[in-house]
């Protein structure tokens, strides 16, 4: 067990190098920075300074390096744009992306798998039916239409809920503010936190139904059934657990893609996070705030990864034994 | 003799379909009596594990009981609906299936899956539960039974899983066991072992046993009488000696006949010509006739005789006599 973790965090670090190395050999396609650094009137003396003291003058390669050297140390250089170290934009930024990305998982994860289950054990019900139709629309329509039909219904037409921003928050310890616990801040949540779950909570919800329905055939619950079991303990105790697998892979690729879609709901809502920030960025072609940024997100995608592979082992028993000779 | 177990009597089980309604057990009547084992034999879709899927009340819609009454020591059970039929399963009625690899479920101990079982019909502890359990993989020949009680399925071997299974279809001590080809699906080593375990189990605690299976050997070892089912009806029902030795119905007869056996050199086995109609094509009269060699024209039209009318343990206007039977 402690083997496998420590191998698959060895194969995380690698892919981490390499989406880094990715990451900066498209930087270059990006744009120059210094065009936007410096105003109308520069000179070539100004641009060449800037660019060595950058150390944009170096070979690609050498950069990359210096940024692990940095990004070990946890120094991820200095904004471009904002001349504050990047650390600091993000830690300040970070919280209202993490707080939406979490109620909007938990948003999804709750009500996928309760409609799922719902859906697979009446499926011939009309509640049911009605969901899996509705359900399509969830997964068809693109996330800022949603957003932007969220905010007409519920902002303007309505007027109950906020159509831009976070809201009051509080500053809980040294660096993170919470949108929790203030009024506004908890309404401001609602409508990015539908925006942002719904298509995962569709596909969660699909998925699970899917495997339930193939499960619910399987002989074992048959037999359950011969054995006088209830139906309850039957669908969630026998039937769920074993849709839980796949289910589980599927619920951690979602989660990191929440993180990184963030991106479209937080332009829609204008919701000050990373991922606004991130967009930001790249009109400015701030290379060390994209770089860190992609970094982070790399580091949740491994990171949440490697937590399904650890559930596998306690959902499946089967995967257990001989678990440190695979892969 | 005390009142059967399992009484079932013109059982009828229906199937609406797109062209019309099929019966696959149609007006089908025997008992079991207790710590009696009751054989069924017939080809696949001859209705025998449809009939006792009827009884655990576990058919699939939309097929459904349709006709007849079952009486479970000496209650009507076929009418119970909802929370009181579950209650019959495991409890009074338990069901052995025919693959023991997939009716284990592969994500629970099977120490958990047998105090759960017990949990749910006898009012006694999780500690309890667990000693109950290893004493009941013990009684079915686990080895081991205190250490392996954690394992799980894919742990075990095929003819370990049935014997666990049949721990878990015992362990609430119903007085019915339903087991629906319980080695078919085994190593011929194994079988016999199975067998002899359900056997041996049963006889100690007078359960009574529905043993439905295709296989003539299995019958010839454990059962005491035998139900010979055909396109959903009973052909001939009887103690297993005369049935299997001195066949009345011209389908047992055939069916004995094409029954391989290792002392006689046979050049070449017997077939039952053609094949059993399809449930949505039934003939009319006795539903063998089309195949069999004594067929008259009182087969083609007249509706079955019951079973005592005959004269006989067939369903059949021509019973085989002895003499004529070989």
């Amino acid at each position: 067990m402690l083997a496998f973790i420590i191998r698959r965090i060895g194969q995380s670090i690698l892919v981490l190098l390499i989406v880094g190395l990715v990451a900066f050999s498209m930087f270059r396609f990006v744009g120059d920075p210094i065009d936007n650094m410096l105003g109308q009137e520069r000179t070539i003396e100004d641009v060449e300074r800037l660019r060595s003291q950058l150390g944009l003058d170096q070979p690609f390669p050498v950069q990359y390096f210096r940024f692990l050297q940095g990004a070990a140390q946890g120094n991820f250089g200095v904004s471009y744009r904002q001349g504050r170290p990047v650390s600091e934009i993000i830690r300040e930024r970070a919280p209202a992306t993490l707080e939406l990305a979490a109620v909007s998982g938990i948003f999804a994860i709750v009500f996928g798998i309760a409609l799922g289950v719902m859906t697979a054990i009446r499926r011939n019900g009309v509640a049911a039916n009605a969901i899996m139709a509705t359900s399509l629309i969830g997964v068809s329509l693109p996330t800022f239409l949603i957003g932007i039909l969220l905010i007409y219904l519920f902002s303007v037409e309505l007027g109950w809920l906020p159509s831009f921003g976070r809201g009051e928050t509080v500053r809980l310890g040294d660096w993170w503010t919470t949108g929790f616990l203030t009024e506004s801040g908890l309404k401001a949540l609602i409508l990015p936190a539908i925006t942002l779950g719904l298509y995962q909570m569709t596909l969660i919800m699909r998925l699970v139904r899917s495997e339930m329905l193939d499960v619910l055939r399987q002989d074992y619950i048959r037999f359950a059934h011969a054995r006088g079991l209830k139906g309850r303990v039957i669908n969630f105790r026998h039937a769920l657990k074993n849709t839980m697998v796949p289910v589980v892979t599927v619920i951690g690729l979602q989660l990191g893609a929440i993180i990184a879609f963030a991106i479209i709901t937080e332009t829609v809502f204008q919701w000050p996070g990373v991922g606004l920030l991130f967009i930001n960025a790249i009109q400015f072609v701030d290379i060390p705030v994209m770089a860190a940024y992609l970094m982070l997100i790399s580091v949740m995608f491994v990171g949440i990864n490697l937590i399904v592979d650890i559930l596998y082992i306690f959902i499946d028993p089967r995967l257990r034994a001989d678990r440190s000779g695979a892969h | 003799m005390t009142d059967p177990v399992l009484s079932i009597r013109d059982l009828c089980v229906e199937i609406p379909t797109r062209t019309g309604v099929v019966k696959p057990v149609d007006g089908v009547s025997y008992d079991i009596a207790k710590g009696e084992i009751l054989g069924v034999v017939g080809e696949s879709g001859a209705g025998k594990s449809m009939a006792g899927n009827a009884i655990i009340g576990l058919l699939n819609r939309p097929a459904h009981i349709s006709g007849g009454e079952i009486w479970l020591n000496g209650h009507r059970i076929d009418t119970l609906k909802g929370d009181r039929v579950r209650r019959l399963r495991g409890k009074e009625i338990g069901m052995v299936f025919q693959d023991p690899l997939t009716s284990l479920n592969p994500l629970l101990s099977i120490g958990d899956q047998l105090a759960e079982t017990m949990m749910t019909h006898l009012p006694i502890s999780r500690a309890e539960a667990h000693n109950r359990a290893i004493a009941a993989l013990k009684e079915v020949g686990i080895p081991g039974a205190a250490e392996r009680i954690g394992s799980y399925p894919h742990e075990f071997s095929g003819g370990m899983r049935q014997r666990v299974v049949i721990a878990l279809a015992l362990c609430a001590e119903p007085s019915l066991v339903i087991a629906d080809e319980p080695t078919t699906a085994l190593d011929v080593s194994v079988q016999a072992q199975i067998i002899s375990l359900l056997k041996q189990l049963c006889r100690e605690r007078g359960t009574a046993i529905m043993l439905i299976t295709h296989d003539m050997g299995v019958i010839a070892e454990a059962a005491d009488r035998v139900a010979v089912m055909y396109a959903g009806r009973l052909a001939e029902l009887g103690p297993v000696r005369d049935v299997l030795t001195q066949p009345q119905h011209p389908y047992t007869h055939g069916l004995m006949a094409s029954t391989p056996l290792a002392a006689q050199k046979q050049r070449r086995l017997h077939q039952i010509p053609g094949a059993m109609p399809r449930l949505d094509q039934m003939p009319e009269g006795c539903a063998f006739h089309p195949r069999c060699p004594h067929a008259q024209e009182k087969c083609r039209h007249a509706p079955l005789p019951a079973t005592a009318t005959a004269g006989g343990r067939a369903a059949c206007w021509f019973p085989l006599l002895a003499e004529a039977a070989q």
